[in-house]
């Protein structure tokens, strides 16, 4: 698949997405300027290690914030600002045009309701359709999810289903009302790998059904080189490249991809050498002035620690910020 | 199973035998493990009543030679880190024997469990919670030594200098708190305490899987180091393929309680006999956009373990299952021609009655 | 026996040259519960409060401007501010402010004095009962069960009614009544502690349970228990109190808060003020025992990092 991501204008626009927590004076920055354009039935792959801002930037895509949030930038969904909405239309909108999928299932679902019981209710809140036409829905959802023996799964409890099961109910859920855009924050990380691959072909192919736009969250690298069009790579709270798939795995242009690239064990044997990032990712409360990965990097220049690079474009899609991006071969 | 190739090399085995404490020689595998088995009882109401039991470990039988990495592969409650602790016998088995070097492991008649653990120490799955967080990581480190006769300062004296050999600088770290370091660093700290009694066989349970991508590649490399540095024996425990495979001689994969095969890890990678290993060998991402995963190889999540199927327990998500494998658990097979390589399935097996004996069936034909 | 790492020679200095190492010392956990305490002003101020109303109680013949059992018929019930009596007088003239000193006296010896026996004695049962599991375990809790079965203000009365009035024995039913629940959260804590992976990680280095219990398990337990014990304070003041109102505690003309609050019951119509005082002083510090409870709890919480 082949997106012009620059020129017309996406389902989902993101520009300068700013978000911090805490009071002024010990605050901490987690989303540090973020801006993509989602072209409709594209899907984005966000990698980034633990505590770089994935989950709360993608968060912020449905305008979930906690309590004490700062926020500034756009979010906008088909033109629309999420983040200047009010909280009706932000919770029609939620569920309908954008849904998400949670990491660990069983937090999302309501322990005393029966998970056929939850997705009528979901399809009945947003199409106002009766209950008769809600059940038939969600009895064909299940059987799109590919959920074996579909109609007495509806009348289970969360906790009656295993961790695969719950996960494709969930995803059943996130589609009841066909959304235009479906975030999943790492829906398979808590799945065995027999179930994980299964998971992400069914994703995979209910995309390329629904002509829907995807933004998937992993930080695993061969997760996202199976789902995803375009891989967008964050560290502390910025995307430090964004490229398609092809390129950001072949070709990397920013040091700290091709580091996660090197570091990465696949298909490696006892024996070759593996090149690691020395170090470890910044501390959030003190981020340092210029690029945050200049500490760790060996191709730092004196630039590097002075000011933050702008995002350099490479060609028409392959982007990074970098004042001493790699060879675009290596 | 007894009676494999040594994998290590002979230097590295004329200094593990030159160790004051080796008694079975070169031949004597360092552990071998016979059928052990550990159900868990599932109790239920106000009287405690048994209602069930897990059948976290169900027969496992399992050799380690000296000096090698053994990598134990499966996915989550297969048992991996029951097996761990019965190794460490921080759970006992209900049945089944250990054998270390050549002793059996029995407090009434052999080895004790003090002893034991002189010679073979463990690193948990969960950085955080294995270490006590009202203690300066150096304290953590000299407990053992110090609980086994070591003067204080002793102790303290090696602990920094094993924090420096984990690649933490004992002059700024040593008297830090648990909370005060990151997840590598606090592992690193796990691994340290591990051999601060100088042992000789080292338990890794999911050493590394709680670790970010560029910090495990640390990790695992400081454990190749230590490992060659020390003349280590290691079982590496992991649900991750790629990282058993960067690590480990040997692999063993675990599914519901039981090994389903055990080789080489060329063996293994090249000619998976077993369709379990098929299927997870398959089921790894591929990170080549160019070669995405077109076809799931099986269906299905991995069955309940308190409740697990007749037979050969991986028979309800094989493709290839026929009566035989609901009827019999499948035996251990050797594949001829190679003594190291063996398999649980009834397809390896002549006398069996699978219609599908000795025709290597792949499970991608079936999934393709 | 040689049971530290080996000189593995080549990269790395030999294990005797750390004996002098000169190393970074860490703040540790205490200096940082104290940073974040600090930092707290709700508990800064409850401490504050606090430790005027137990100077004072200890400060109280040296305060006091009367005699807090001499009344005067003359000046019976006078408002607070009434000459010379800064917070007025009593039902039988005796100077409310010296009563309200010296009554601080034996409300804080009710407080604090049950609880802490209490803390002895449940706090070792619980942390057995906890430690060891199994027989042990099961005759420690189902014993306390028993006990817990009752509301711990019935059961105050229960045991006070049967013992008769008087400090020691008011003093003696409260420990009674303390002793279940604190068994209980030093049990549950310490299964929970026991559990962890690093008491496994030091058992599988060959401690002893003595060694286990007194450097893995002690030192995680301890904090919690600490914590939970201070907020019965609190309860055991308002028992203490309720037991004295209702004449099964300390009796008569003691000075005593709950006392207090009952023998001016009958004026809540004629001077509501001066009535509501010792209920006033019995609110704040327990209030007070409550809040610095709640600072402790999340000030030593370690996840929540700085
Ligand atoms: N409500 C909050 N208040 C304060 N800090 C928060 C809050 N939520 C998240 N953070 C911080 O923001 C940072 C990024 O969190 P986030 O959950 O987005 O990381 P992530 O990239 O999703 O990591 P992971 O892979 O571990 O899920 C973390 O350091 C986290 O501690
Ligand atoms: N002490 C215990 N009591 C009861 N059941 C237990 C106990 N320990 C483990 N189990 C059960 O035994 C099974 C195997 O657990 P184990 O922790 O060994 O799995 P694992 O392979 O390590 O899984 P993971 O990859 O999730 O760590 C699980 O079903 C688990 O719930
Ligand atoms: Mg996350
Ligand atoms: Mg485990």
């Amino acid at each position: 698949m082949k997106h012009d991501i620059i020129a017309e204008p996406g389902i989902l626009e993101v520009s300068n997405l700013h978000v911090a927590f805490g009071r002024p004076k010990d605050r901490v920055s987690v989303v540090n300027g973020v801006d993509f354009s989602l072209a409709k039935g594209e899907v984005l792959g966000i990698l980034g290690e633990s505590g770089s801002g994935k989950s709360v930037m993608l968060r912020s895509l449905m305008g979930l914030f906690p309590r004490r949030t700062h926020v500034t930038g756009h979010v906008r969904l088909a033109g629309q600002d999420l983040l200047a909405m009010d909280k009706k239309t932000l919770r029609n909108i939620r569920g309908r045009d954008v849904s998400m999928i949670f990491q660990e299932p069983m937090t999302s679902f309501d322990p005393v309701f029966t998970v056929g019981r939850q997705i009528t209710e979901t399809i009945r809140r947003h199409d106002g359709v009766s209950e008769q036409d809600a059940q038939a829905r969600a009895l064909e959802l299940f059987e799109l999810v590919a959920i074996p023996s579909a109609k007495s799964r509806l009348t289970n409890y969360p906790h009656e289903m295993s961790g695969g099961m719950r996960q494709r109910v969930m995803i059943a859920l996130a589609l009841a009302c066909r959304p235009k855009v479906l975030l999943a924050d790492e829906p398979t990380t808590a799945l065995d790998v027999t179930v994980q691959i299964q998971i992400l072909l069914l994703l995979r192919e209910l995309q390329r059904e629904m002509g829907m736009s995807v933004v998937f969250v992993t930080h695993d690298i061969g997760v996202a080189a199976e789902v995803a069009d375009r891989i967008g790579v964050m560290y502390a709270g910025r995307f430090a490249e964004l490229a398609p798939t092809r390129a950001a795995i072949l070709t990397p242009r920013h040091p700290y991809t091709r580091g996660l690239l090197a570091a990465t064990i696949h298909g490696q044997q006892r024996g070759d050498h593996i090149e690691t990032i020395p170090g470890a990712p910044p501390n959030l409360a003190h981020l340092p002035t210029g690029c945050a990965f200049a500490p760790r990097c060996g191709r730092s220049v004196a630039a590097c620690t002075e000011k933050m690079p702008e995002m350099t474009v490479f060609g028409k899609t392959h982007m990074a910020r970098c004042y001493n991006p790699e060879p675009s071969q290596i | 199973m007894i009676g494999q190739v040594p994998t290590t090399g002979a230097d590295r085995m004329q200094r593990i035998l030159a160790d004051a404490r080796d008694r079975g020689g070169p031949g004597q595998p360092m552990l071998i493990l016979k059928d052990i088995k550990r159900h868990f009882p599932i109790r239920k109401g106000v009287m405690n009543r048994t209602v069930g039991h897990v059948q976290a470990v169900d027969g496992v039988s399992l050799t380690v030679m000296k000096g090698e990495i053994l990598g134990v592969v499966g996915e989550s409650g297969c048992g991996k880190s029951t097996l761990s602790r019965l190794m460490m016998r921080l759970v006992e088995p209900d049945t089944g024997e250990m054998i270390f070097d050549g002793d059996l492991v029995d407090d009434k008649v052999g080895l004790t469990t003090r002893r034991l653990r002189r010679q073979m120490q463990m690193v948990f799955q969960d950085s955080f919670s294995s270490l006590n967080p009202r203690m300066p990581i150096e304290e953590t480190i000299a407990f053992a030594p110090m609980m086994n006769g070591s003067s204080r300062s002793d102790a303290i004296a090696a602990a920094r200098a094993l924090l420096d050999q984990v690649g933490l600088s004992a002059a700024m770290f040593a008297r830090r708190y648990p909370h005060e370091l990151s997840g590598g660093q606090r592992q690193r700290v796990n691994i340290a305490r591990a051999l601060a009694v100088n042992p000789r066989v080292v338990i890794l349970d999911e050493a590394v899987s709680a670790l970010d991508k560029s910090v495990e590649a640390q990790v695992l490399q400081l454990l190749i180091r230590l490992q060659e540095e020390m003349d280590l024996t290691y079982v590496f425990v992991s649900h991750d393929l790629n990282v058993v495979r960067y690590i480990s001689d040997r692999i063993a994969v675990m599914y519901l309680g039981r090994i389903v095969e055990t080789g080489s890890v060329d063996e293994i990678w090249d000619n998976p006999r077993h369709p379990y290993t098929q299927a997870l060998l398959a089921s790894i991402p591929s990170l080549d956009p160019d070669r995405r995963t077109m076809a799931a190889p099986i269906y299905g999540d991995p069955p309940n373990p308190i409740n697990p199927p007749s037979g050969c327990r991986f028979r309800t998500r094989c493709p290839f299952a026929e009566t035989c494998c609901e009827m019999h658990d499948p035996a251990a097979v050797t594949l001829p021609g190679s003594s190291a390589h063996a398999v649980s399935c009834h397809m390896e097996n002549e006398a069996s009655g699978h219609s599908r004996v000795g025709t290597n069936a792949r499970i991608a034909e079936v999934t393709q | 026996m040689t049971s530290y790492a080996k000189d593995t020679g080549s990269e790395f200095p030999s294990v005797s040259s750390y004996r002098d190492l000169k190393v970074q010392e860490s703040p540790g956990y205490w200096a940082m519960v104290r940073k974040r305490i600090l930092r707290d002003p709700v508990t800064l101020i409850s401490a504050a409060i606090l430790l005027v109303i137990i100077l004072s109680a200890i400060l109280a013949p040296v305060l006091a401007p009367y005699d807090p059992y001499v009344g005067n018929i003359m000046t019976r019930m006078k408002p607070v501010g009434f000459e010379g009596h800064l917070l007025g007088t009593d039902e039988t003239g005796r100077d409310m402010l010296s009563r309200l000193l010296f009554g601080g006296r034996l409300s804080l010896i009710a407080g604090v004095v049950p609880v802490s026996i209490a803390l002895l004695i449940g706090g070792s049962l619980g942390i057995t009962a906890g430690f060891f599991g199994g027989l042990v375990n099961t005759v420690i809790m189902r014993v306390t069960d028993v006990f817990y079965a009752f509301p711990s203000i019935l059961l105050a009365i229960a045991i006070c009614g049967m013992l008769g009035t008087g400090l020691f024995n008011t003093l003696l039913s409260l420990t009674l009544v303390f002793i279940p629940p604190i068994v209980r959260i030093s049990e549950s804590v310490t299964t929970q502690v026991r559990n962890l992976d690093f008491v496994e990680a030091a058992r599988a280095s060959g401690a002893g349970s003595f060694a286990l219990m007194r450097y893995q398990v002690l030192p995680n337990v301890l904090a919690p228990i600490l914590v939970y014990t201070t907020s019965l304070v609190s309860l055991s003041i308002i028992l203490a109190a309720g037991l004295s109102f209702l004449g099964l505690g300390v009796s008569a003309p003691a000075a005593e808060w709950g006392l207090m609050l009952n023998s001016l019951r009958q004026m809540i119509y004629i001077d509501p003020v001066l009535a509501a005082l010792p209920g006033v002083l019995i609110f704040a510090t327990s209030m007070c025992f409550n809040l610095i409870s709640d600072g402790l709890r999340s000030a030593m919480d370690v996840r929540l990092k700085v």
